[in-house]
């Protein structure tokens, strides 16, 4: 397969991931502003920055207001990593590969920016803004179905899971990267109002609330909710999933080598010196650390990836 | 009505039912209009989502177009068909034994058939091709003949395309969204299958791999990339073939070979399907500035590394100074007459040729040699006295780049319109398939089809259609 083929896969699922994971910050930050129980500029604010388009939003737009916050994420195309633009992206890199998708997956791509275009096209008035969102949620989780569904599993395969789970597991540290304050041990451990409410804007980001609370019960509280996001295998969103589905995708890239390849050596020392500990070992270390070091580590496994399967040269 | 002077393939001149047509018509009676004018949205929704566009030159993203699709076909009888074929495959094994000619001995030029000039002189002629051999002697791998219809039995070859002829991806698709909307219309009548041109232009292609080739020749499409107009067709191709589509930047030559990045190190190609013209083939040998192409591509192809479809330098056949000479030249290396002959034309280079069309201007079709796309050119009978006065002047000042032709009453097809069924007028664009072992046509081919009443522009460009186009089995 091409080079230019295994970068367009990868790029084509982690803007899906990235116009998915930003949809959801999207209507967390909307159910908080709703909600009034936080002060509605510094939450659309840390949302930005857990979309990791903070610096860009301030040198366009300046003053943080709700109207400028959800158009900037949702559909701003000065906005490289706002739904529209990742959709658009999305399907531009599916056209690239196309001959590398088979036509369920194409036409669910299609439809998927078709339907952008329609809905993201021009402002979205609040009241059609949970709509909007939900169409899009469905729209990208089509593609995951034929994906799963109709796609070879082999080298191709591979790179498109890559894509996903990196991007996935970079969203996931940057919710972590933003509120990890809220989740230290020295705030108190039966929560104010304040942090039952910025908890669950963290377990909402990640579609996981419900799960935790059947798993962890009422009275959890950060330290459980830091397991759940980094530790627990069971969660789709969590970085220990995301990093077991990489190990899976690039042994089976590296399948036939006598050696593993300098990408799955990258990720084995993330397994180990960051994924193989206690909750508590992690606090120790310093949770802001430990989740800088390891976005920085993610990105650095992207580049090797790219380097060793040649996406550019 | 009546005073029509247009042959119409349904009603002839005379508004009798032809045969051909005869089952449709009675399966279009008893339809609702209703229900039609739906069917004709959703084949565009269908198209949209499949992503059979275009793009328009220099515009974003947003700008990719339809091509409108109109829902009635287009239907030949088997026997009109088998005729009309055997033209093609006549004039096309006359055009790749005249390449090989004019790039070797230039034997028709020695017997004054075709004057030197013609060949030395012409843009199209690529010298670096003098004296090769393309592996399998094949020059024009794909060929699209394009023939326009003026009565029952009376076909006409307008221009022969055989550099990269494209629009083969709607052939293919027309048909596969009439077998969705339509199924029982496929029930009822017997029609040639298309679908298979992808895998016979693989085998075929593969037929003419190099002899250096070993194992399963590597086939690949290259394209000039997701922003050219006909993209979609260049992954609609590598898709349906099943094999790669690349760009310039994935290629390069290593070890004597044409070889693409893949994730495992550098492959080397056999047969490459080139969607490139010649000029950005290869910056170390033409356009120096050419991103599209691979640097050295020309040396190894010289060196038999790598087949090249279609090979360089066939536009030579397809020049359109060089058309009005096809009779001869089928002559000339078939040893038969033609049998599907040219519209007449006037060299514009030819002095007395050219005092002719000064004189006419309002009643011909001017081109230009070297145009395509419906641009560039003056259809007189439609033209504006300015426009007829500007053109003379730069017919004036080149006549040598231009050629004439009279305005052809061109058949028409009913077409879907909002009054109902309307005739307009249509042309047709067979694919032809050329390996060493012989010559392909797909059945049917692209029709397209002038949507405006009464005109007789049917690119594309210049607010065409396409139908799908029917050959029965009789």
């Amino acid at each position: 397969m091409l080079g230019k083929t295994a970068n367009g896969l990868f790029w084509l699922f982690r803007y899906l991931e990235r116009a998915e994971n930003t949809a959801r910050l999207i209507e967390t930050g909307q159910r908080i502003a709703l909600t009034r129980l936080g002060d509605s500029a510094s939450e659309w604010r840390s949302v930005l920055q857990s979309a990791g388009v903070w610096p860009a939003f301030e040198a366009a737009k300046g003053e943080v207001t709700k109207e400028a916050a959800i158009n900037w994420l949702l559909r701003d195309r000065g906005n490289s990593s706002s739904v529209y633009s990742c959709i658009c992206a999305a399907r531009q890199n599916a056209r690239l590969v196309r001959t590398a998708l088979t036509g369920d997956m194409w036409e669910a791509i299609n439809s998927a920016y078709m339907n952008a275009q329609e809905n993201l096209g021009r402002q979205v008035a609040e009241r059609d803004l949970p709509g909007c969102l939900r169409t899009l949620r469905q729209n990208t989780s089509l593609v995951r179905g034929m994906t799963h569904g109709t796609m070879l599993r082999g080298e191709r395969y591979d790179f498109a899971r890559l894509g996903t789970f990196l991007e996935r597991a970079d969203n996931t540290a940057r919710i972590l990267d933003v509120k990890y304050y809220v989740l230290l041990p020295s705030a108190r451990a039966v929560g104010s109002a304040l942090d039952n409410v910025q908890w669950e804007t963290i377990l909402r980001s990640v579609a996981a609330r419900g799960g935790f609370r059947m798993e962890y019960g009422a009275d959890s509280g950060p330290r459980d909710i830091t397991h759940f996001l980094i530790l627990d295998q069971r969660l789709p969103r969590s970085l220990a999933f995301c990093a077991a589905q990489l190990q899976e995708n690039l042994r089976s890239l590296n399948a036939g080598n006598a050696h593993p390849s300098d990408a799955m050596k990258k990720l084995d020392f993330i397994n180990r010196k960051y994924l193989a500990h206690e909750v508590d070992a992690i606090f120790d270390y310093g949770l802001h650390e430990y989740i800088t070091e390891i976005i920085a580590l993610l990105a650095d496994l992207a580049q090797e990836i790219e380097r060793e399967y040649r996406f550019y040269e | 009505m009546s005073s029509d002077p247009f042959f119409d393939e349904m009603w002839g001149t005379s508004q009798s039912l032809r045969d051909p047509y005869a089952t449709f018509h009675q399966w279009f009676d008893a339809e609702d209009p209703a229900r039609l004018r739906a069917k004709q949205r959703e084949a565009e929704d269908l198209f949209r989502l499949t992503g059979i566009t275009f793009n328009v030159y220099g515009r974003a993203e947003a700008e990719e177009r339809l091509i409108p699709f109109d829902i009635i076909p287009r239907i030949l009888s088997g026997n009109e068909w088998y005729k009309l074929s055997r033209g093609i495959e006549q004039r096309v094994r006359a055009i790749n034994a005249f390449l090989h000619d004019i790039y070797h001995k230039q034997e028709i030029v020695k017997a004054g058939r075709l004057p030197a000039e013609m060949i030395a002189r012409n843009e199209a002629f690529l010298p670096h091709m003098i004296g090769v051999e393309p592996p399998g002697g094949v020059y024009t791998h794909i060929v699209g003949i394009d023939v326009v219809r003026t009565g029952p039995g009376d076909f006409f070859v307008l221009e022969d395309n055989a550099r990269t002829p494209s629009g083969v991806s709607y052939m293919l698709e027309n048909r596969e969204t009439m077998l969705q909307m339509f199924p029982e219309l496929f029930s009822r009548n017997r029609v040639q299958p298309v679908q298979n041109y992808p895998t016979n232009l693989r085998r075929s292609l593969a037929a003419c791999a190099p002899e250096i080739t070993k194992d399963a020749p590597v086939v690949a499409v290259l394209t000039p990339g997701i922003y050219n107009s006909a993209y979609f067709e260049h992954a609609f191709l590598a898709d349906q073939m099943g094999v790669e589509l690349v760009e310039g930047n994935d290629l390069r030559v290593v070890d004597g070979r044409v070889a693409m990045r893949t994730t495992r190190g550098y492959t080397p190609i056999d047969v490459l399907y080139r969607r490139v013209d010649d000029d950005f083939l290869d910056p170390l040998n033409f356009n120096p500035d050419s991103q599209l192409g691979v640097a050295g591509i020309m040396d190894v192809y010289r060196a038999g590394g790598i087949t090249i479809a279609n090979a360089p330098g066939t536009g030579i056949a397809d020049d359109k100074a060089i058309y009005s000479y096809m009779p001869d030249i089928v002559e000339f290396y078939t040893g038969e007459q033609p049998l599907l002959p040219n519209v007449p034309t006037w060299r514009c280079s030819d002095a007395d040729d050219l005092a002719y069309v000064r004189e006419h201007l309002a009643e011909l079709v001017v081109k230009e040699v070297h145009g395509s796309g419906g641009y560039g050119m003056l259809v007189g009978p439609a033209a504006s006295k300015k426009e007829i006065a500007d053109f003379a002047k730069k017919l004036d000042a080149k006549p040598s780049n231009y050629i004439a032709q009279p305005t052809l009453s061109l058949s028409t097809v009913p077409t879907f319109t909002a009054k109902g069924l309307s005739p307009r007028h249509v042309d047709l664009r067979p694919f032809v398939l050329v390996n060493p072992d012989g010559i392909q046509i797909t059945p049917g081919g692209l029709t397209r089809v002038a949507l405006k009443k009464g005109s007789l522009v049917v690119n594309s460009s210049q607010g065409g259609g396409t139908k799908d186009t029917w050959v029965l089995e009789d």
